[in-house]
């Protein structure tokens, strides 16, 4: 059977002024995938991820999320600007998680969680009120609903940061290295949240360092070094059996 | 509790304290100073506490000290609703939105607040009717300029745009001053940027731009008092009425101070609760409310 892929990125390029950061990137990602992205600081990773939602305007390519292209319509072969509307109508189908959290430290937890539902969807309140409080419990976090961020540990609030995304029922979970930020200990609690959500069969990108976690719970996984995709494959045998000089050496210091 | 250690917990630390001779002396010289400064104020007969005390709640000066608390609310209004617009506009992409925003902070900062008072309320030397119609074309309606700026208006324009010039820069700080990952996490929820700026952003501005608010509510009340040359009967306008009646000018002068004075408190009382409202979330107790602070340093109770 032909499933139609959830993201599909062909040949796409991104510059920041005059330094080239995506050079030709060509990509898959099927429904209900966990993709892994890998590879060292400076490669393109998170700006690829972040092109997927529009954050940042891809220069040349095409890059289709459902099987529409981000941030632009396409008529009679040329490609027209999406309104602002437009545009935040897209994202709403695509969470992202942040390294840095970024929850909003004036609303308690369940504020985060019901903001966008409400005020983007405009959701009546008692539904989403109950979807928010079964996303918190979903990751263990029911009894801080009314606390403040700023209450919380860094596990904790990537949590919080991880429901208030699935508050918008999104149908792909952007994941942009969402552990990075945190101590050793508080690693693993995030860590079995996003395991969860792949087992409940959620389409997932993660960004991630966390070669474990990739190879046990990612389907696909590329390594991207300057720019380009190197080398991609199952999880197993790109970190386990490397081809390329370049991901040898990349891995070789952080296994 | 650890079982290994046999002696416990050693004993509370009790080390003579340091004295500070310095800090004597600069009380005992204040409360020389402070009983000097009372003596004077009861002893001189200049002072004529009896007259004052029989204006004070006189209706004209009452009358004058509404008009100066409603000065400063209106004003105050314009300033910070024009103010976000304006700081909004200066944040815009689009050159020529900045560029008039900073052309109008550019003017109104930049000249007397009287002045301004003076030129609004003489505007009618310039443009004596005022109309509204097509461009260069019909004029549908006009009327004499000054019918349609009497001196509450005249006052009203003064100080609120001139206000709005100061509170878009405060706005604007504040914009600036909210992370860049908080428009980032809300643009990836979907939301659109004034939707953003609206739930978002300003919000946690607020607590930059509210402290340098309160100073800018004080100011104006103060500022109020320059309408009297417009003029416009606020407090300081009413208090020379008296005293160009009385002769009393000095007394008259320090009760309209006192005014001020107790106006200026309440405000300060009502900013110091703001900013503790809008300091949620970014600190993880709230400072404890003055009542709250007598409650446990006097009577031991916390909480």
């Amino acid at each position: 059977m032909m499933t139609k892929p959830m993201v599909q990125a062909q040949n796409v390029y991104k510059s920041f002024g005059r330094l080239e950061v995506l050079k030709g990137i060509d990509l898959e990602v099927a429904p209900q995938q966990v993709f892994c992205i890998v590879g060292p600081s400076g490669s393109g990773k998170s700006t690829f991820l972040r092109c997927i939602n529009h954050l940042e305007k891809i220069d040349a390519g095409r890059l289709l999320v459902d099987g529409e292209l981000v941030g632009y319509h396409e008529r009679g072969g040329l490609l027209h600007e999406m309104r602002e509307r437009e545009v935040a109508a897209q994202r709403r189908k695509i969470g992202m998680v942040f390294q840095s959290f970024n929850l909003f430290p004036h609303m308690t937890v369940l504020g985060n969680v019901m903001e966008a539902p409400m005020n983007v969807k405009g959701e009546t309140k008692s539904i989403v009120n109950e979807r928010a409080i079964k996303l918190l419990e979903r990751v263990g976090l029911k009894d801080k609903i009314n606390n403040y961020p700023s209450q919380l540990s860094g596990g904790q609030q990537q949590r919080v940061a991880i429901a208030r995304a699935l508050a918008m029922e999104p149908a792909l979970m952007l994941f942009d290295e969402p552990t990075s930020a945190l101590d050793p200990e508080l690693v693993g609690e995030v860590l079995d949240v996003m395991r969860k959500l792949a087992e409940d069969g959620m389409t997932m990108i993660v960004v991630t360092h966390e070669m474990n976690f990739a190879r046990e719970v990612g389907d696909a996984l590329v390594f991207m070094d300057g720019g380009v995709v190197v080398e991609s494959g199952h999880p197993r045998d790109v970190l386990g059996n490397p081809q390329h000089e370049r991901t040898k050496a990349f891995l070789s210091k952080v296994l | 509790m650890s079982s290994h250690s046999i002696e416990g917990r050693p004993k509370a630390i009790r080390a003579v304290p340091v004295r500070h001779p310095g800090r004597w002396v600069a009380a005992g010289l204040i409360a020389i100073l402070t009983i000097m400064a009372i003596h004077a104020l009861i002893t001189n007969p200049r002072f004529h506490w009896a007259e004052q005390a029989k204006y004070a709640f006189d209706s004209s000066v009452l009358a004058g000290v509404r008009t100066t608390l409603m000065l400063t609310f209106f004003s105050m209004l314009i300033g910070v609703v024009l103010g976000i617009i304006l700081a909004i506009m200066r944040l815009s992409t689009n050159p020529l939105v900045s560029g008039a925003a900073w052309l109008y902070i550019w003017v109104f900062r930049g000249t007397p607040v009287l002045v301004q008072l003076l030129v609004w309320a003489s505007l009618g030397a310039l443009f004596p009717t005022l109309g509204l119609g097509i461009p260069f074309g019909h004029v549908f309606f006009s009327a004499r300029t000054f019918d349609l700026i009497p001196g509450l208006a005249a006052a009203l324009l003064g100080l609120g745009l001139n206000e709005a010039a100061y509170m878009s820069e405060i706005v604007r700080a504040g914009i600036l001053s909210v992370d860049e990952g908080q428009t980032e996490a809300a643009t990836a929820l979907g939301m659109t940027k004034m939707l953003t700026l609206r739930r978002i952003v300003l919000p946690q501005a607020m607590r930059v731009i509210v402290p340098p608010t309160g100073n800018e509510t004080i100011s104006m009340l103060k500022t109020t008092s320059l309408v009297a040359y417009v003029p416009y009967y606020e407090l300081l306008f009413k208090i020379q009425n008296i005293y160009t009646r009385t002769y009393q000018v000095m007394p008259m002068l320090i009760m309209a101070s006192l005014w001020y004075l107790a106006m200026t408190s309440i405000l300060m009382t009502v900013q110091y609760y703001i900013e503790r409202h809008f300091s949620r979330g970014s600190l993880r107790a709230l400072p404890p409310t003055p009542v709250q602070r007598f409650r446990t340093r006097f009577l031991g109770i916390s909480g």
